[in-house]
């Protein structure tokens, strides 16, 4: 076990990005285009990145899996971006923000890099307005803020329902005109396979042509991985089908460390499950707990009944007296909004009584005849109405009429591959940005903090550390006929034809799916000692199962989605050991992470600062083997650890 | 001008060159429609009409010059962007259902080559004196060589007796009769339609440009049909 | 509930393809389209069989991946609803069900009902952005809007790019998305100092992708899951016929 170095500034936290920008090398503006540098992935964060490098005149490659680069998933991103601009006079502050954002993720972010997000949260917005982001104005003309995710000020942005989606577009547009200016190639359609490691620094991928099924290197002076997070583990997440730990996982493979896998977040409204046939959830937006009441059935027999396949009483034929508001019951003061974290496990919490009124018991009320009473259908519908036909034409229920039926699912993962104050991963030149990367949320991220996180890292952070990089390590030859690129080439080949030549009974998403329910039950919103050792014996037995009956029909040389599905798959069966191994390994509860043994009197998360003030950085060391740990411990120098309530 | 011939091959330039010229069409169209509701005020008055018509040779050419230019203009258009549309679309739908588009707009392409040719009947049928289609002994010609001189510089032309000649056949007016409904229904998609080529709509008008658009539409067909009802009824020159 | 499907089964670009009917039973009228599809799918895979391919990924009605025609309708043709969003309860048992790849020129067939939409891509390249520096601008607050402007752009900023405009359109015209982006881009103040040379170098591109023309039949915007409105081409139109005034090469 080693400890590793943060590499941020010491010192006055408030001069410490803009000390380092200067302490840091520059790349004399000549030699930039004798630089090559790759960004996997056109999210928020990779597509911001590659624009941003290739102004600078960087020459840039980026590459993604999907047909356009404007289908990453942060298109999906609903609430709002966060931004220190205090424009409402509430008083906040680039201080306040940072301040949220550690207490937020309860003590185990960095603190160096939440200043440094907190303070260029202001540039972002600077910068989407100036692309033309059609932000949501007041009717003066200037730009419009809500509160949002119970912070105390209103400093979040947004475009209606859609922040995400404008943002992206964004990004995207920038992108487009680096292209058009021959600055960035664009690779749609094609995926990263592999990380190909020289001389101890990253210098290459090795991808696959997803419609010729032609696998090729690329080679570079440095490599970006901008390739989300990892909630499709639980196969069932609010992440796109496509989401996916492959491109992060296979760096791991090549030396980079895994931070903090187990830090995953679970949002507490969602439509719940309707068959064992569904592919993903959807997420309806939080503030829907304003107005909503979250209730479940006293009487059990009102509740799920698995034989019958419904419940007992209709919701609205049960009177008021039998009706448990667990939220409101459990925690007076902030009831029905309380954090997404808690909240999630109170619903749970009363499934696991068998009080569930959804699919398999899983699902509770969330009740709008008060809100429709007090505020009248109109204004009801003014406020919630397009989330209240998204509902109906999900469910065919109309929430006007009969309580909605919502249940947690896993939405965004806080953990990702270790990077320093540079973004930069143990590797040398293989640099992590957005939600791929571990670093600024601690083990819970705040709504409307994921937009701002993955354009800080691309628009401001990447483009001036990655120079540093480069001009400290100079112009070197590249090379793809360098033996770690055949290496890896093979490698990547060889696990394409096992795939294929099982030619196995069961479907890949069988595999997936009963993985996921693995990870769900026992790494999901609650864990404990007992079923994280269960999960890990259970893991390589479906991994084991997998690589001898599994079914790939097809050719690798052309379109084949099942094989694409299926090497995905494989990874998360090996990554799913590593983060049930760090729950595991994790004897507290912090964020994100509950478990159940570690729990104050009255249910609520419990720290051990003492013993767990660390992150944990998890080296890979071969398939079925255990993975090193390594520290980084964290100091918290200006916000200081404390417990949180919501009484 | 490369640049107005860079606009001019553009789907859009093609599409404007449609709607202005559409325009000018529609004008004669209306014109055309008006002078004809003479037959109304009795024979005296058409003929005047007639005669004023031809009385400067020189003129009348130019203007039918220009019209023919003009129908030339919307016609190659129209060929060129309904090639681009195949074009656009080598390999057709098994199935495919409308939503929203009205049966005129999607019979554009239809309506307006049988248009064309009803025009050059019509011509055939009314100034050359030639009925091609054998519909009844109806044809009348109108050229200046019809017209007899009643003085030097005045002409006297039977426009009225050959309106009422030219519609006495029932197939001849039922064939004029389907001919204008379908122009009404060309003109009225393409009244409509040319507000938003020339992005001269506005949405809080958009009602009214399609109202407007129908109205004259209708306007077109009824005053153009009333004629050889009225011969063929007897209400005119009974 | 039982289907019957007719699908369109296409190798690859160059393969002529072909309707193939498939039966798809067991079906429960919970499923969204596209689970449906995955059920059928599963049971093709474990069958050593090549699934039907499609494109899909957010399957929530935002990521514009998804998309083909169900008898003879683009994403089904539900009132703003993707194909992902659609769900099973809207057939009924026994019923047949033709689904075919967007058609276009423009949009050739990748395999079976996944088409390639690059088209649109290169539309934005030429020139859908605002030439901004990252780092460059000014205080985000320092121009106001009027926030009937910036809700217009919004509006037609909420394109997601599916492509079911140009296949509702009988003339399979890219103009919807063009314009839409247009509009968003020429409504902004940050927009206004390119609005005329962007107005003129997308509408170019989109002729030379080999979109067809607008005849302002209205399919596109009908069809549209985003609802975006017919008059963002008319703008367009506008804004290119001001350009024709404004820039002289």
């Amino acid at each position: 076990m080693t400890t590793l170095q943060s590499n941020a500034p010491t010192g006055d936290i408030e001069t410490a990005w803009d000390r380092h920008k200067f302490d840091i090398k520059v790349v004399n503006p000549a030699n930039k285009r004798k630089y090559t540098v790759i960004v996997v992935g056109t999210g928020l964060a990779g597509a911001s990145a590659a624009a941003s490098l290739g102004e600078l005149g960087y020459n840039v490659l980026n590459f993604c899996f999907q047909d356009s680069a404007r289908r990453a998933h942060s298109i999906a991103a609903q609430g709002g971006i966060n931004a220190a601009k205090n424009y409402q006079g509430d008083g906040d502050s680039v201080y306040r923000l940072f301040y949220d954002t550690v207490k937020g993720g309860d003590f185990r972010s960095r603190e160096e890099n939440v200043y440094r997000l907190a303070q260029v949260s202001v540039n972002i917005i600077d910068q989407a307005v100036a692309q033309g982001v059609p932000f949501a104005r007041e009717y003066g003309g200037l730009l419009a803020n809500r509160s949002f995710g119970g912070a105390l000020v209103s400093r979040t942005f947004y475009a209606a329902g859609q922040t995400g989606q404008q943002l992206l577009l964004g990004a995207y547009q920038a992108l487009a005109r680096q292209v058009h200016d021959g600055k960035v190639k664009l690779y749609t359609r094609t995926e990263m396979l592999d990380v190909v490691v020289h001389d101890g620094h990253a210098r290459g991928i090795i991808t696959r042509n997803l419609v010729t099924g032609k696998v090729e290197r690329w080679a570079a002076d440095a490599v970006v991985l901008a390739t989300g997070g990892y909630a499709n583990v639980f196969f069932l997440s609010t992440n796109a089908m496509g989401c996916n730990v492959t491109a992060a996982w296979r760096a791991s493979k090549r030396g980079a460390f895994f931070a903090n896998p187990c830090y995953t977040q679970i949002h507490p409204t969602c439509i719940p499950v309707s068959g064992g046939y569904q592919s993903k959830l959807t997420l309806m937006s939080e503030s829907l707990r304003n107005d909503g009441r979250v209730w479940a059935p006293k009487a059990e027999a009102d509740c799920w009944d698995s034989d019958k396949g419904r419940v007992g009483r209709k919701p609205t034929d049960i009177p008021e007296a039998e009706r448990d508001y667990f939220l409101e019951r459990r925690y007076p003061t902030f009831g029905n909004l309380v954090p997404r974290d808690v909240a999630s496990r109170a619903a749970k919490h009363a499934c696991d009584e068998g009080r569930g009124v959804s699919y398999e018991g899983r699902g509770v009320y969330l009740d709008f005849s008060e809100a429709i009473g007090r505020l009248g259908r109109d204004e009801v519908g003014e406020r919630y109405g397009n989330l209240f036909e998204m509902y109906e034409r999900i469910t065919g229920d109309s929430p006007y009429e009969t309580p909605m039926r919502i249940y947690p699912a896993p939405h965004y993962t806080m953990g990702g591959l270790w990077v320093d104050y540079n973004l930069m991963s143990n590797v040398p030149g293989l640099f992590v940005i957005g939600e791929a990367n571990f670093s600024d949320h601690g083990a819970n991220r705040l709504g409307a903090s994921a937009l701002m996180q993955g354009l800080s890292d691309g628009y401001f952070v990447l483009p001036s550390t990655i120079g540093h990089y480069l001009a400290k390590v100079g112009v070197r030859a590249k090379s793809t006929d360098w033996a770690e690129f055949t290496e890896a080439e093979e490698q990547v080949r060889a696990r394409i034809d096992k795939l294929l030549s099982i030619k196995g009974k069961r479907s890949v998403d069988s595999f997936h799916r009963e993985l996921g329910l693995e990870m769900w039950q026992h790494c999901g919103m609650a864990r404990n000692k007992e079923g994280l050792a269960g999960l890990l014996e259970r893991i390589p037995q479906i991994r084991e199962e997998f690589w001898e009956n599994v079914s790939v029909p097809g050719t690798s040389g052309e379109l084949n989605q099942v094989l694409e599905r299926a090497g995905r798959v494989a990874d998360f069966l090996e990554f799913a050991e590593c983060m049930a191994l760090d729950a595991y390994t994790r004897d507290e509860s912090c964020g994100g992470h509950f478990r159940e043994e570690y729990q104050r009197d009255d249910g609520e998360a419990q720290r051990d600062d003492e013993n767990f003030q660390y992150v944990a950085a998890w080296e890979f060391t071969g398939v079925g083997n255990k993975p090193n740990l390594h520290k980084e411990a964290l100091e918290f120098r200006y916000v200081k650890p404390s417990q949180r309530s919501y009484k | 001008m490369s640049w107005l011939l860079r606009f001019t091959k553009s789907t859009i330039g093609l599409k404007v060159i449609m709607a202005l010229s559409g325009l000018a069409l529609f004008g004669f169209v209306i014109g055309h429609m008006l002078g004809n509701l003479q037959i109304y005020l009795g024979e005296t008055t058409l003929d005047h009409y007639g005669e004023s018509l031809k009385s400067n040779a020189g003129l009348l050419w130019i203007i039918r010059a220009t019209l023919l230019g003009i129908l030339t203009a919307h016609v190659v258009s129209s060929v060129k962007l309904v090639l681009r549309s195949k074009a656009a679309r080598p390999q057709g739908y098994k199935q495919w259902k409308s939503k929203v588009s009205t049966y005129a707009s999607r019979t554009m392409k239809m309506s307006g080559p049988i248009v064309l040719a009803f025009l050059v009947y019509h011509l055939l049928h009314f100034t050359v004196g030639f009925d091609s289609l054998g519909l009844g002994d109806t044809a009348v010609s109108t050229t200046i060589e019809h017209c007899s001189h009643v003085a030097a510089g005045e002409l006297d032309c039977p426009v009225y007796a050959n309106v009422i000649k030219g519609f006495s056949a029932p197939a001849i007016v039922a064939f004029y009769i389907f001919a204008q409904l379908l122009l009404g229904m060309h003109l009225g998609h393409g009244a409509y339609s040319m507000f938003r080529t020339l992005g001269l709509n506005n949405p809080r008008y958009d009602r009214l440009a399609r109202a407007f658009a129908t109205g004259v539409a209708v306007v077109i067909v009824v005053g153009n049909c009333s004629i050889p009802l009225a011969v063929l009824t007897g209400v005119v020159g009974g | 509930m039982n289907l019957t499907l007719h699908v369109w089964r296409q190798k690859g670009p160059n393969d002529s393809g072909a309707f193939e009917t498939i039966q798809a039973s067991g079906i429960s009228e919970h499923m969204s389209f596209l689970e449906m599809l995955d059920f059928v799918n599963e049971k093709l895979e474990s069958d050593g069989k090549q699934p039907i391919v499609f494109e899909h990924d957010c399957r929530e009605g935002i990521c514009g991946c998804c998309g083909f025609m169900i008898n003879g309708q683009p994403h089904g043709g539900r009132p703003r609803t993707t194909v992902c969003q659609l769900h099973m309860r809207e057939f009924s048992d026994g019923e047949e069900l033709t689904l075919e790849p967007w058609r276009a020129a423009a949009f050739p067939v990748v395999k079976d009902l996944m088409v390639d939409r690059n088209a649109f891509d290169r539309i934005i390249e030429a020139g859908g952005y605002v030439s901004v520096r990252t780092g460059s601008p000014q205080d985000a607050n320092a121009l106001p809007i009027e926030k009937d402007h910036a809700s217009r752009a919004f509006d037609a900023a909420t394109c997601i790019g599916c492509g079911a405009c140009v296949a509702a359109c009988p003339n399979a015209a890219g103009m919807l998305f063009t314009g839409a982006k247009v509009t968003h881009l020429g409504l902004l103040p940050q927009g206004e100092p390119e609005r005329y040379t962007r107005v003129v170098a997308m509408t170019e591109q989109h002729d030379a992708e080999g979109f067809g023309h607008c005849t302002n039949h209205g399919e596109c915007s009908a069809y549209c899951p985003k609802g975006i409105s017919l008059d963002v081409i008319a703008r367009m139109n506008a804004d290119l016929l001001k350009a024709q005034f404004k820039n002289r090469d």
